[in-house]
C-alpha cells in the first residue's frame, strides 16, 4: 500500500489515498476483503468529481487486471477482466469487424467503470447506455463473498451494480455484448442550427436515420446557437490518416486559460468556422468519438483550482424550456464553457437503479472552479433542474445538493440495500450520508 | 503461407513481457511458447493472447527458473519442438536495496533470478540458435547495470551481469545470423516497481517500453534503451567523475 494524492478528472482536490494495485485476479480477496479501512475501486480516474475519490481511505486500482479471458466469436460475447480499456477493446474488436457499441466521449475508461457509472454515448436514441451491453457481472464484495449477476440470474444485483457508483461490491470480471460493425469509419454530416427549435427538429427527424447524434452549443450567446453533428458507420474508406497525433498539456497554468475573453472568442469562432466546413466527410471512429483523447492532460488547461462539470437530463415535456432557461443563466454568469454538448436521449429505460440516461435531453457544460460565484450559478441551475423534474449526472458531479439528488434518483431507498459495508466514496458520504 | 515465426518469453507473466506479446500477437500469427513459475498466471496470459490472437499457437511451460539442468532440459524441450525465431528473457525481481545488504539470503536469490538465471536461459538458448545459424536473443538488463549506485547496486550488479554476458555473446555472434540484443528499461510502471510511484518518479508504461523492445528486435539493434532518453542519462551518470559522483543520493 502506498499513500499519495489522488485527484479526478475535474482536479478539484488532490487528497491523500492509500492505493492498492489489484495486479493479479488470484490474490484480490487478499487484498479487498475484511479491511479495517474502508475502500473503493479506482480505475482511470477519468469521472470528473467524487465519485471514485475516497480521502484518507483506500482505493482498489483495477488497472492492472486487463486481460481478456474468453471472446466468443458467435455471439460477441467478450469476457475481459474489470481493468480492460475500452480503447483496447475498439482497437483489438473493430479491425475485425466487432464494436463496443455504446462508449463514453473518452475511450481511456476501464470496464468496471463504464458499468458502475452506467456511460452513454451518442447513440443513446439507438442503442442505450453502456448497461444495456454489458451481459454478465462478476462482483468481490468485501465480507467475501462472489456474486455473479445478468438480467436473468440475481436480475437485483445486476440492476444496483449497472450505475451503482462502484458501492455494490468491487467489480473484478464482466461480459460484454459486442456488435457487428462495417468498419472504423463514419460517414458524418455538421450542421449549423440559430436555436434551440432548430435543435429539436434536427435531433428528430436525425433519429431514424442516423445512429450517432450530439451537438456543440455556443453557450456565450443565449440563444442556443450551435453545431449539430451525426454519424454512421460506412464501409467507405477514407485515405486520411487514423492514427492522428497525440499532443500533452504540459503544464498547469497559473490561471484557467478558459475565461471570460479567450472563450467568447473561442466560440464565436469555432461555431463561424465550422458552418463554413459544414456537410458531409467520412472520417475516423476515433476522431469523431474520442476528439479529446488526443490531447492528454487536456484537463491541466483550467488552472490550478480545476473545473466542474455539470450536466443534466431534463424530460422532453420540459426539454426545451429549461435548456433554454439554463443557457440563459451560463450567458448571463459570462464565464460559461467551451465544451458545452446538448444532446437528446431515447426512451429506452435504463438497467440500473443509479443510472443517469432517461428519456430526455441533456445538456453538458464545463466551468473552472471560481469559488463561490460558481457554487452560486450551480444552485441558479439546480432550480430549474428540480423544477422541470430532471436530475445531475453522478459521474460527473462534486457539488450537488442532497435533496436535488433524492429527487432525481427515485430508487435510490432501493439501492441502499445492496451497498457493501466496507465500501465508501466520498460521494456516497456527501449524498448518502456514509 | 510462410511458417509462423516461433517465439519463445522466459518470464512471460511480467508486464512488460505480456505487453511484448501482445503487440507480437497483434501484427501476425505466432507460435509462441510462455514460460514460467505459476500455472495459474501463466493460463492468464494465455486466455489473453488468445483472445487477441485465435489462429496463433499458445503454449505454457511451467518451470524452475534456478535450477541449471532444469533450464537445460526446459531449452531442449522447447526447442525440440521446432527452432526458435525469438526468444525473450525477461524475468526479475527487485527487493529493497537495503533488505539484500541486511539479509543475505535475499542477497543471492537476487543476483540468481536478475543475473544467473537469464544468463543460463540464453546459454542454453545460443547452443541451439548456434546450430541453426539464425534466431534473436533479447535480454531484459536495467538501466540500473549501468553503474553501480547506492540506492539499488544488488540489482544492478546483477543486471550489469546480464549486459557484459549479452556483450560476450554478441562477439561471438558476430557476423552470424545469431542476433543479440540487450534491452535496458528505465522505471517502468510494473508490480515490481510499484513501490516507487508515490515519490512523484514518472515512470513509462509497460506499453510503450514493449513497444520499444518489438520495434528494436525487429530492426535488429544490439542494445535499446527504453523509453529513449536513459541512453543519454545514462551516458551521464556513467561519466560523472567519482568525486562528483560520490556525493550524489542516487
Amino acid at each position: 500500500m502506498i499513500c499519495k494524492p489522488i485527484a479526478s478528472f475535474g482536479r478539484l482536490s488532490a487528497k491523500p489515498h492509500n492505493v492498492i494495485t489489484l495486479d493479479s485476479p488470484a490474490h484480490l480477496s487478499k487484498l479487498i476483503c475484511n479491511q479495517q479501512k474502508l475502500g473503493l475501486a479506482h480505475g482511470m480516474g477519468r469521472s470528473y468529481g467524487d465519485v471514485c475519490l475516497n480521502p484518507d481511505g483506500v482505493l482498489w486500482l483495477t488497472t492492472k487486471l486487463n486481460h481478456f479471458i474468453s471472446f466468443d466469436e458467435k455471439t460477441g460475447y467478450l469476457h475481459c477482466e474489470a481493468g480492460v480499456l475500452l480503447r483496447d477493446i475498439q482497437r483489438w474488436a473493430i479491425p475485425q469487424g466487432w464494436i463496443v457499441p455504446v462508449t463514453p466521449g473518452t475511450q481511456m475508461v476501464t470496464i468496471g467503470g463504464a458499468i458502475a457509472n452506467d456511460v452513454h454515448g451518442k447513440n443513446h436514441h439507438r442503442f442505450g447506455s453502456f448497461g444495456d451491453h454489458v451481459h454478465s457481472i462478476k462482483l468481490l464484495r468485501t465480507d467475501g463473498e462472489t456474486v455473479e449477476c445478468s438480467l436473468n440470474h440475481r436480475p437485483d444485483w445486476f440492476a444496483a451494480t449497472i450505475g451503482g457508483l462502484g458501492l455494490t461490491g468491487v467489480i473484478i470480471a464482466a461480459t460484454i455484448k459486442l456488435q457487428r460493425v462495417l468498419g472504423p469509419w463514419l460517414n458524418t454530416q455538421t450542421i449549423p442550427y440559430a436555436n434551440l427549435t432548430e435543435f429539436f427538429n434536427l435531433a428528430d427527424e436525425s433519429e431514424s436515420d442516423w445512429e450517432h447524434t450530439v451537438s456543440w452549443i455556443d453557450s456565450h450567446e443565449g440563444n442556443g446557437r450551435g453545431l449539430f453533428m451525426r454519424g454512421n458507420f460506412t464501409a467507405i474508406e477514407s485515405s486520411k490518416n487514423s492514427s492522428a497525433r497525440q499532443f500533452t498539456m504540459p503544464f498547469v497554468p497559473p490561471i484557467s486559460l478558459m475565461n471570460r475573453l479567450s472563450l467568447r472568442a473561442l466560440n464565436t469562432a469555432y461555431y463561424h468556422l465550422k458552418k463554413r466546413k459544414q456537410n458531409q466527410c467520412v472520417i475516423h471512429y476515433e476522431s469523431f468519438f474520442y476528439p479529446l483523447d488526443r490531447v492528454l492532460e487536456w484537463n491541466r488547461i483550467y488552472g490550478p483550482k480545476g473545473f466542474f462539470q455539470y450536466q443534466s437530463v431534463i424530460p422532453r415535456n420540459n426539454g426545451q424550456a429549461a435548456t433554454q432557461a439554463m443557457l440563459k443563466e451560463v450567458a448571463r454568469f459570462g464565464a460559461g464553457s467551451f465544451l458545452a454538448v446538448l444532446k437528446t436521449f431515447g426512451d429506452k429505460k435504463p438497467q440500473g437503479m443509479l443510472s443517469f440516461p432517461c428519456s430526455g435531453v441533456t445538456l453538458a457544460l464545463d466551468f473552472p472552479n471560481k469559488g463561490l460565484k460558481t457554487h452560486q450559478l450551480f444552485n441558479r441551475l439546480d432550480a430549474i433542474v428540480q423544477e422541470a423534474q430532471g436530475r445531475l449526472y453522478l459521474a460527473k458531479d462534486a457539488r450537488m445538493p442532497r435533496q436535488l439528488f433524492e429527487a432525481g434518483y427515485p430508487r435510490l431507498a432501493e439501492f441502499l440495500k445492496y451497498r457493501d459495508k466496507g465500501i465508501r466514496s466520498e460521494l456516497s458520504r456527501r449524498l448518502m450520508g456514509n | 503461407m510462410n511458417k509462423p515465426k516461433k517465439i519463445v518469453i522466459i518470464g512471460a507473466t511480467s508486464s512488460i513481457a505480456t505487453h511484448c506479446a501482445r503487440i507480437w500477437v497483434q501484427n501476425q500469427t505466432v507460435d509462441l511458447t510462455l514460460v514460467g513459475r505459476n500455472l495459474e498466471r501463466l493460463e492468464r496470459v494465455a486466455a489473453d493472447l488468445t483472445v487477441r490472437s485465435p489462429t496463433s499457437t499458445i503454449q505454457v511451460v511451467v518451470t524452475d527458473c534456478l535450477n541449471p539442468a532444469t533450464i537445460q532440459t526446459t531449452v531442449d524441450d522447447i526447442v525440440a519442438k521446432g527452432l526458435v525465431d525469438i526468444v525473450l528473457i525477461a524475468h526479475g525481481s527487485l527487493p529493497e536495496q537495503l533488505d539484500c545488504q541486511n539479509d543475505l539470503q535475499l542477497c543471492q536469490e537476487t543476483i540468481i533470478v536478475n543475473g544467473l538465471s537469464p544468463v543460463l536461459y540464453a546459454e542454453a538458448f545460443a547452443k541451439h540458435l548456434s546450430c541453426a545459424g539464425r534466431g534473436t536473443i533479447a535480454l531484459i538488463g536495467s538501466v540500473a547495470g549501468d553503474r553501480g549506485r547506492q540506492s539499488n547496486y544488488i540489482y544492478g550488479s546483477a543486471k550489469g551481469l546480464v549486459a557484459r554476458f549479452a556483450q560476450g555473446l554478441q562477439h561471438r555472434f558476430a557476423g552470424s545470423g545469431v542476433k543479440i540484443v540487450l534491452i535496458k528499461p528505465g522505471p517502468t510502471d510494473t508490480p515490481m516497481t510499484a513501490r516507487f510511484k508515490n515519490n512523484g518518479m514518472k515512470l513509462a508504461t509497460a506499453d510503450q517500453v514493449a513497444k520499444q523492445i518489438v520495434t528494436g528486435i525487429e530492426a535488429g539493434k544490439s542494445v535499446i534503451y527504453t523509453p529513449g532518453k536513459w541512453l543519454f542519462i545514462m551516458a551521464i551518470i556513467q561519466h560523472l567523475p567519482a568525486f562528483i559522483f560520490n556525493k550524489m543520493r542516487i
